[in-house]
């Protein structure tokens, strides 16, 4: 066992991890973190998405030890500090861009993660971004129009 | 039809009422419910595809420090599955295994290290047996039966000829046949299976926690595996991950886990990993459909004669009723005057099939719609036309006496016509690019459980509260279909309140009515039905309280943004509140109950397997998609679908567009890519790399029209909207591939591989043929 510190959504967190946990267990097992999805435990799926130190990646391909002093945002980060849902949550809420919510909080990361850096995205911009993150429900015909609004609402 | 039903809640575009749980992450599913006392489950599964059960001895794995309990196939000898009738499988393997990764033994230990050691500890011998892969392989004079009972794998048989074929196909101009082959496809749903299960000893109860979409029958199930009374059993579904019908049977995990449960008396997590998710499969079998089509030079079907044969997998599940449906929903879209049916339903060694969205109907439609395509073009006439030659009037009966109510596949066909521009662009399109064009349709609920016993098929009850708050109680699955949503809507627009008034509390045996479970699409017919009734009960009592305070005719008496108020007079109003008090008092707490029994005209003909097909209402879709192919690589790309769904109303439009957004491109996969790959009967597409789900960026932009054809037995006039739309995708891309490259594709999914096969092959045919 090894001792991890990391901040999470803004608190420093620590634990004792083994040498193989995975950031995805970490967040789920110890932190109870379970808005972050684990659907394939390959890196195949995108519902793990995590931001690690301001980039989005799978935190199931991902040893917690890596993460060791870095800064991780979760799903469970995401909404304003009132406790009011964040821009990019309220879009897909309001324009449907979920069914069964599984594939959400990877899909809510990383349109977060491509409004950081690019404000206002054309189609084929959240589709490139996307790419890695499979949904099952919608076809993602309203994920993509969530993205679209949350661009605009944020300016 | 116009649509007046329109109201402040029924009709509007409503956001999920439980979206804000899926956007923060607060949503618990299955596998979140894990706490600190919880034991790791695992299963052992069968290393080969069919074989004799020597020996299953676990004295080792039962030593190793940390392992509770160990479990096999002695401990439990009931068998189960979906259909009272055909229940042939073990939750684990006993006499044989009989597919590649059948569960054979489980442990109970303190961690998942522990409990994979303890699967390697466990020393198992099998006597192989000759394994059969395809249906042609399984029905060999001397190939190795599956199960003792069922001579020759057949698992069932279908013969069925409604009208006189032979006479239609005498009267038509032009008969064609064809033989089309449409590989396995499998649900693929985002959330991997789990289930928790919790057996208190001194109680003797135990509750589990599941990703079922059929709650009830996996408590029946578990009475029967278990030897459990139903009473000391609490069944709970959580949040799920999706379902497309891979949940709508008992699966053996969750039997298994309950015997692991009762075995060391505390909880047990079982998450399987997405590997084990796929192998449990349920998904649509493999099915070759040969189908003859007699056409009038008008286009008018004379007559269809239809053959399907399914490699169904091991085990029985759903598959008789895969089946039945392939050939009863040759019926229903079109007036189809004389049909004749033979399906045949096959043991394989591979993992068994089930049902999957669309049940047993999508590859016979496939078939059936590619071909009179082929036929129309023969005759020169459009693909639109000839479909509109052999449309129906509702209310009608079928010829194998399906009950169709409501019929909007007219304007279904004329919106998506329109709105891709059909006429002004087809046969003018750049090299490669091409349009097809397709109609399906599909069942609101079917009007026959499988276990029947004669009670209502769907109850929901309604408490008001001091509070002056509406509680509805639902045993309804909400899998991200919106039903949840649904019964709330349902609630509001029926007693005139707001949407926030009302909670919807789901699925826990413990708490809610029973509810068969979600599919083939009845939630929202059946459920919502009994929604309304049970909020009219309500409304009732309300409006007989405000009657006797304003001194009025309850008749009189209506509801309107929480306010209660004789109608025609501006001076006696109530708000909701007062009224609530008002009833109260007469009685304490109002519990109200509405029901919903499907009426027995819809329940189907009375021949052998009729009750399968039969609906009170089916929805009608048509669609028009956009390809350009690559003819160097095979690729297929969907520029665009035009689709428009007849949902007979829109209760929630937002929901609806969803769900033919989700349904269609849900066709699209199996259409392009999907197929599950085994190589010696072991599963080598199990995982999201292998089994090709399209992506977002292959995903084409899909344009959603509803019509309503405003059904007369569906709530509020609505009919199913997850599942009609499906169907249409694979033969509207056939067929646009046809019109793109001249290329009449036999097969699905239509991968690159396989076009560019089948496109050297048609040039070598030409070279031959001019050549000689």
């Amino acid at each position: 066992m090894t001792s991890v510190s990391i901040t999470v959504n803004g608190k420093t967190v620590s634990g004792e991890v083994e040498g193989r946990t995975l950031l995805s267990q970490f967040l789920r097992d110890d932190l109870k973190l379970t808005g972050t999805h684990v659907g394939c435990d390959t890196g195949q799926c995108g519902a793990c998405t995590v931001h690690v130190d301001g980039k989005a990646v799978r935190s199931c391909n991902m040893l917690a030890l890596e993460a060791d002093g870095g800064e991780v945002s979760t799903i469970e980060g995401m909404a304003n500090e009132d406790g009011s849902l964040g821009v990019i949550q309220a879009a897909f809420q309001e324009h449907h861009g979920l069914q069964c919510g599984f594939c959400t909080p990877g899909m809510v990361m990383a349109a977060a993660d491509l409004l950081a850096a690019n404000s206002s995205p054309s189609e084929a911009d959240i589709r490139n971004h996307l790419e890695g993150n499979i949904c099952r429900c919608t076809g993602y015909h309203n994920i993509i129009k969530s993205i679209q609004a949350a661009a605009a609402q944020l300016g | 039809m116009k649509n007046n039903l329109k109201g402040h809640a029924a009709g509007q575009p409503m956001p999920l009422v439980d979206g804000i749980e899926k956007v923060t992450g607060r949503a618990e599913f299955t596998a979140d419910l894990e706490t600190g006392d919880c034991l790791v489950g695992r299963i052992l599964r069968s290393p080969v595809s069919h074989g004799r059960i020597i020996r299953v001895d676990t004295s080792k794995a039962e030593a190793l420090d940390g392992v509770l309990a160990v479990v096999t196939g002695d401990d439990c000898a009931f068998t189960y599955g979906v259909i009272p009738i055909a229940m042939n499988e073990y939750p684990m393997a006993r006499d044989k295994v009989r597919y590649r990764g059948e569960a054979v033994a489980a442990v109970a230990a303190v961690d998942a290290k522990t409990a994979e050691r303890a699967l390697e500890l466990i020393e198992l011998e099998i006597e192989e047996l000759p394994a059969s892969y395809t249906p042609a392989k399984s029905r060999a004079d001397n190939a190795e039966l599956l199960h003792d009972d069922k001579p020759g794998n057949i698992e069932r048989e279908v013969h069925h000829k409604f009208g006189d074929p032979d006479a239609g196909f005498a009267a038509a101009d032009l008969v064609r046949e064809e033989t089309f082959t449409c590989a396995e496809v499998n649900h693929a749903q985002m959330e991997p299976h789990a289930a928790m299960a919790e057996y208190d000893p001194e109680r003797e109860h135990l509750t589990l926690h599941s990703v079922t979409q059929v709650p009830f029958y996996v408590h029946l199930t578990l009475a029967r595996c278990l030897e459990i009374d139903t009473s000391r059993i609490r069944v709970i579904k959580p949040f799920v991950g999706g379902g497309f019908g891979s949940r709508t049977e008992t699966l053996n995990f969750e039997i298994i886990v309950a015997l692991l449960a009762r075995k060391v008396g505390g909880k047990v997590m079982m998450r399987l990993s997405r590997e084990e998710t796929f192998i449990t499969h349920r998904g649509r079998p493999d099915t070759e459909v040969t189908i003859k089509i007699g056409l009038t030079s008008q286009g008018r079907i004379t007559a269809v004669d239809c053959q399907a044969v399914m490699s169904g997998g091991a085990y029985a599940g759903y598959g008789l009723v895969t089946i039945l449906y392939a050939g009863a929903l040759l019926h229903g879209l079109y007036d189809t005057p004389a049909v004749k049916y033979d399906g045949y339903r096959i043991y394989t060694n591979h993992p068994p099939c089930g049902a999957m969205r669309g049940h047993g109907t999508v590859d016979v439609r496939h078939s059936f719609e590619c071909l009179l395509d082929r036929m129309a073009r023969e005759l020169g006439l459009d693909p639109f036309a000839v479909r509109r030659a052999n449309t129906l009037t509702a209310p009608t009966r079928t010829a194998n006496d399906l009950l169709v109510n409501s019929y909007g596949l007219n304007e279904c066909m004329d919106k998506v016509e329109a709105a891709s521009g059909w006429h002004e662009r087809l046969g003018k399109m750049a090299p490669g690019r091409g349009l097809g064009m397709a109609c399906s349709h599909y069942v609101s609920g079917a009007a026959k459980p499988v276990h029947w016993t004669g009670e209502p098929h769907a109850v929901v009850s309604m408490k008001l509260d001091f509070d002056g708050g509406v509680t509805a109680f639902t045993g309804a699955s909400d899998i991200g279909q919106g039903s949840t949503t649904i019964v709330a809507m349902a609630a509001a627009e029926v007693l005139g309140i707001d949407m926030g008034r009302v909670r919807v509390v789901t699925n826990d045996s413990a708490v809610t009515p029973k509810d068969n479970g979600s599919y083939s699409s009845r939630v929202t017919f059946m459920v919502g039905n009994a929604a309304i009734e049970a909020a009219k009960e309500l409304r009732q009592k309300l409006v007989d309280a405000a009657a006797e305070k304003l001194d009025a005719n309850p008749d009189d008496i209506d509801c309107v943004g929480e306010t209660f108020f004789v109608q025609g007079s501006s001076q006696s109003e109530l708000p909701f509140q007062d009224v609530a008090i008002l009833a109260l008092a007469k009685e304490g707490t109002i519990n109200v109950k509405g029901t919903f029994t499907c009426p027995p005209e819809a329940q189907g003909g009375k021949h052998r397997g009729g009750a399968v097909g039969s609906t009170m209402g089916f929805s009608y879709a048509a669609q028009v998609v956009e390809v350009s192919v690559d003819i160097d690589t095979g690729l297929i790309t969907v520029e665009k679908v035009w689709v428009a769904l007849d949902c007979g109303f829109a209760i929630n439009p937002l929901a609806v567009e969803g769900q033919i957004e989700g349904s269609v491109w849900m066709g699209m996969g199996q259409a392009l890519s999907e197929e599950t790959h085994y190589i010696s009967g072991l599963s080598v597409h199990a995982n999201f790399l292998d089994y090709r789900v399209p992506t977002i960026v292959e995903s084409p932009d899909i344009e959603a029209h509803i019509v309503e054809s405003i059904d007369p037995l569906g709530p509020f006039g609505a009919k199913e909207a997850g599942e009609g739309a499906l169907s249409g995708f694979p033969p509207a891309l056939a067929n646009a591939v046809a019109n793109a490259i001249g290329l009449d594709p036999n097969f699905l999914p239509l991968t690159p591989g396989r076009i560019s096969d089948a496109l050297i092959k048609a040039r070598r045919a030409a070279r031959k043929k001019e050549a000689s």
